[in-house]
């Protein structure tokens, strides 16, 4: 009980100093001058992956050993994610196209 | 500058000063409107006072953490906004005959009117009332106590409220936004729209779509986690199969609509510049983002109805739904095609015709598994021994006006029609006729359905019956009209127009409108008539209706922990089965302790907590949002230290309880299916066909 308790408090800690860390890489690419923007905008990005993943790991607790339920959440939100992403990507660029 | 303490507050800011300066009719709209809102309150406190009742109020309602309490607040919820948007619909009908080359009201009126009727019809009306009806019925469906979260749940309804209260304020204090429902920027940036209406509406409904994702987590946790022993996901209702598809909806599609609105939120009031016009803005990502929830949210309010219906059409056909896994396919299939059809709103913004005919496809597949289930609802009733009381009156008004609206929706998804009929009378028509059939009539169904369960007694029949024809009847004179009107070119919002041959269509829908008024007025009479004859209309064993789910076998109304003993369940219609071949009413071989929630106020402290931020952000009174701010997180952090969360039932308790409703209900005699809505109809059904 207790040392469950203790490896809860310790995921906790983890997921936010990474999770704080994580979002100050995301400032600092932006704010720092003198990095290309394009530079900038993909470690932006993968800042974000990167934080997905941890706030699954250390604060929904989903893992290796995770439910039939966890699986059914993440291929939908990634089904889900890819239409929502990829839909506007199209959009936006065939908007871009015709009005520029 | 604003001032300090009062933000841009003043004493000009409600329509009576207006009105003072300038009485006409337009302006004594406005305030006539603006006194409804403190009067009301006022006579609800006197009220309340007068009959001793604040102490109930607060110890049994608005600090439950009852699933069932919270279900029927979010009912009364509805059900005021709901008065307040009829309204708003009968006075835009009222005015636009008086419209050409004109009216009684200024465009700007105008505009606040059809800005805050939708506004307030989909936010606080469609979807309080399928959410409300999800929380009353799931638990009951699957054999659960409980939601899986309760305090959360009271949670989602404080955030809902908030929301609501904001639009109420709205009339008295300041004006609201007048952009329409979905409020497109550059319009409602501050460049055109510096005043507080759009910040009103932001907050309104940044605050409600958080509370409104949180109950899909509620409902989805509760349907995965919560059912009674043997509930294998293919024996559940189809009402929870609606809800559980629904819930998921609502964790994917409302966050979109909170990033839209905190993106105007932040153009607003922080200067960004994600949707003006100048500095790299793009409004085009607005709509976008925007019907990425909104598009979802039309099929997250549809479902719960097609699922009240395919209860209402097996339960009083007396027969099982047809083919119960094409409607979970078919249930499915729409929560995701759902997702991919979103940019038939905005046909017209410019994108290529690839773009436009991929989406335009997918919307005409939409309708296909819609179709399926209309097919089996229909063969469900088919040779059975249908019942043609309240709830199949309106499923069969649903199956004639639903079905049109579905194709009008199919002519519109084709682009090509769409650039020719979009923003036109057309588009109202088509969305009214989806939405209130659909809907509107699915809820009213599901709450004479549900009614007797909640409380005890049924409601008068008859009333209820003219109530359905009153809705039938004026939804179809208020806007079927309407489609010819969008051919003849009549654009949508027009506070005037100046060709006459709209006139007759325009006097058409007002008679709707004052029939629709009027269906709302025998409800509510209904209500009260009922509640005055509920000796009469008792049905205290709980199933007046001869059900086939769970929620008939216990009695009406529940007790606070649903089940005496947790059901064991092995197959779909359970109810119904036990009737015929098992052993209904009988006492459980073990009785155990039962751990209930506690009342918390965490949801009147974060709701009003909320509400107070809202508005002091829309007016610029920053002392107060920060210090509601502190409220939120305060409250949150305080929550976490309190241990004694639940309260116990000791299972002798509930083992006497069970004894006497047994006995009660062994005493009651059995009445068939003639006598449904016989004062005879205690809730104990003589099984009426095996199955
Ligand atoms: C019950 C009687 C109702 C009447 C008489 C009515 C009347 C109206 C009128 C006159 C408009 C303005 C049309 C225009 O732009 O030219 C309107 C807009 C609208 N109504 Fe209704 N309505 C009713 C019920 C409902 C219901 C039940 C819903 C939804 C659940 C609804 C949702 C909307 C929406 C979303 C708009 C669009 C607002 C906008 O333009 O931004 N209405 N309605
Ligand atoms: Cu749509």
């Amino acid at each position: 009980m207790k040392d469950d308790a203790r490896s809860e408090m310790r995921r906790y800690a983890i997921g936010a100093v990474l999770s704080a860390a994580l979002t100050l890489l995301a400032f600092w690419a932006v704010m720092s001058h003198g990095m290309a923007r394009s530079t900038a905008l993909w470690i932006v990005g993968a800042a974000a992956l990167a934080q997905i993943v941890v706030q699954m790991r250390c604060f929904l607790h989903v893992g290796s050993s995770s439910k039939r339920e966890d699986l059914h959440l993440i291929l939908f939100s990634l089904v889900l994610g890819t239409l929502m992403v990829g839909g506007t990507i199209w959009i936006m660029s065939s908007l871009h196209d015709r009005m520029y | 500058m604003a001032d300090p303490i009062f933000g841009r507050l003043d004493w000009t800011v409600t329509p009576f000063d207006d009105f003072f300066r300038d009485p006409s009719i337009n302006e004594g709209v406005a305030a006539a409107a603006a006194s409804a809102v403190p009067l009301g309150a006022v006579a609800v406190i006197a009220f309340l006072t007068w009959k001793g009742l604040w102490g109930p109020l607060w110890r049994d309602w608005l600090t439950s953490a009852d699933h069932k309490k919270i279900g029927i607040m979010y009912f009364v919820l509805a059900g005021v906004m709901m008065l307040r948007g009829v309204l708003e619909g009968a006075v835009m009908r009222t005015h636009q005959v008086t419209a050409l080359d004109g009216g009684v009201l200024s465009a700007e009126h105008f505009a606040q009117l059809f800005s805050t009727h939708g506004t307030i019809m989909i936010f606080f009306v469609a979807t309080p009332l399928i959410t409300g009806l999800m929380n009353y019925v799931v638990p009951l469906q699957i054999g659960a106590r409980d939601v899986a979260f309760p305090v959360l749940n009271q949670i989602s309804l404080g955030l809902t409220a908030a929301g609501a209260g904001l639009v109420m304020i709205s009339l008295v204090i300041g004006k609201f936004g007048t952009g329409g429902w979905t409020m497109y920027p550059p319009y409602t940036g501050t460049t055109f729209s510096p005043g507080p209406g759009v910040d009103y509406w932001v907050w309104a409904i940044g605050i409600s779509g958080i509370g409104s994702t949180l109950a899909g987590i509620n409902i989805a946790v509760t349907i995965y986690k919560k059912r009674s022993p043997g509930m294998k996901f293919l024996r559940m209702p189809i009402f929870t199969w609606t809800s559980l598809c629904t819930a998921i909806m609502m964790i994917y599609a409302f966050p979109a609509l909170t990033v839209s609105t905190a993106m105007l939120a932040l153009d607003r009031s922080l200067d960004f510049r994600f949707f003006t016009n100048d500095l790299g803005g793009n409004m085009m990502q607005y709509a976008n983002i925007f019907w990425m929830f909104g598009h979802p949210e039309v099929y997250i309010v549809v479902l719960p109805a097609y699922g009240v219906f395919s209860e209402i059409a097996a339960t009083f056909s007396a027969k099982r739904i047809y083919s119960y896994n094409s409607m979970v396919i078919a249930t499915s299939a729409i929560a995701v095609i759902s997702f991919t059809v979103w940019l038939h709103h905005f046909f017209t913004m410019g994108q290529g015709a690839s773009v436009n005919a991929a989406f335009g496809i997918a919307t005409m597949i939409i309708a296909v598994p819609t179709g399926v289930k209309v097919y089996n609802w229909m063969a469900t009733m088919f040779r059975g021994r249908v019942r043609l009381s309240v709830p199949i009156i309106y499923l069969v008004g649903f199956f004639f006006l639903f079905v049109f609206g579905g194709l009008t929706g199919v002519i519109l998804a084709n682009p090509t029609i769409d650039y020719q009929v979009h923003n036109s009378q057309f588009l109202v028509a088509h969305f009214h006729n989806v939405l209130i059939p659909g809907v509107l009539f699915g809820v009213l169904a599901g709450v004479h359905y549900w009614f007797p369960k909640a409380f005890g007694f049924r409601l008068h029949e008859g009333p209820a019956r003219l109530e359905a024809y009153l809705w039938f009847g004026g939804f179809s004179l208020a806007f079927l009209p309407l489609y010819w009107l969008g051919l003849m070119g009549m654009p949508r919002r027009s506070a005037s127009y100046d060709n006459p041959a709209f006139e007759p269509a325009m006097w058409l829908a007002v008679v709707g409108a004052a029939m629709v008024v009027g269906a709302l007025g025998v409800a509510i009479w209904n209500f009260w008539a009922s509640a005055r004859d509920r000796e009469a209309l008792a049905c205290p064993v709980g199933d007046p209706w001869d059900g086939r789910t769970l929620e008939w076998s216990i009695p009406s109304p529940p007790p606070e922990y649903n089940f005496y003993a947790l059901p064991r369940v092995n197959t779909v219609d359970a109810w119904t089965v036990e009737k015929a071949v098992g052993h209904p009413y009988e006492m459980a071989p073990r009785y155990t302790d039962i751990e209930m929630p506690r009342s918390t106020a965490m949801g009147v402290v974060i709701g009003g907590a909320s509400a107070a931020m809202g508005f002091a952000i829309t007016w610029w009174i920053w002392w107060l949002a920060a210090l509601s701010f502190a409220v939120i997180v305060a409250a949150l952090i305080a929550r976490a230290f309190v241990r004694e969360t639940t309260r116990t039932i000791k299972a002798v308790e509930v083992e006497v309880a069970h004894r006497a409703f047994l006995r009660e209900a062994s005493r009651t005699p059995a009445v068939g299916r003639d006598d449904e809505i016989a004062p005879d109809n205690l809730g104990h059904a003589r099984p009426a066909v095996p199955a």
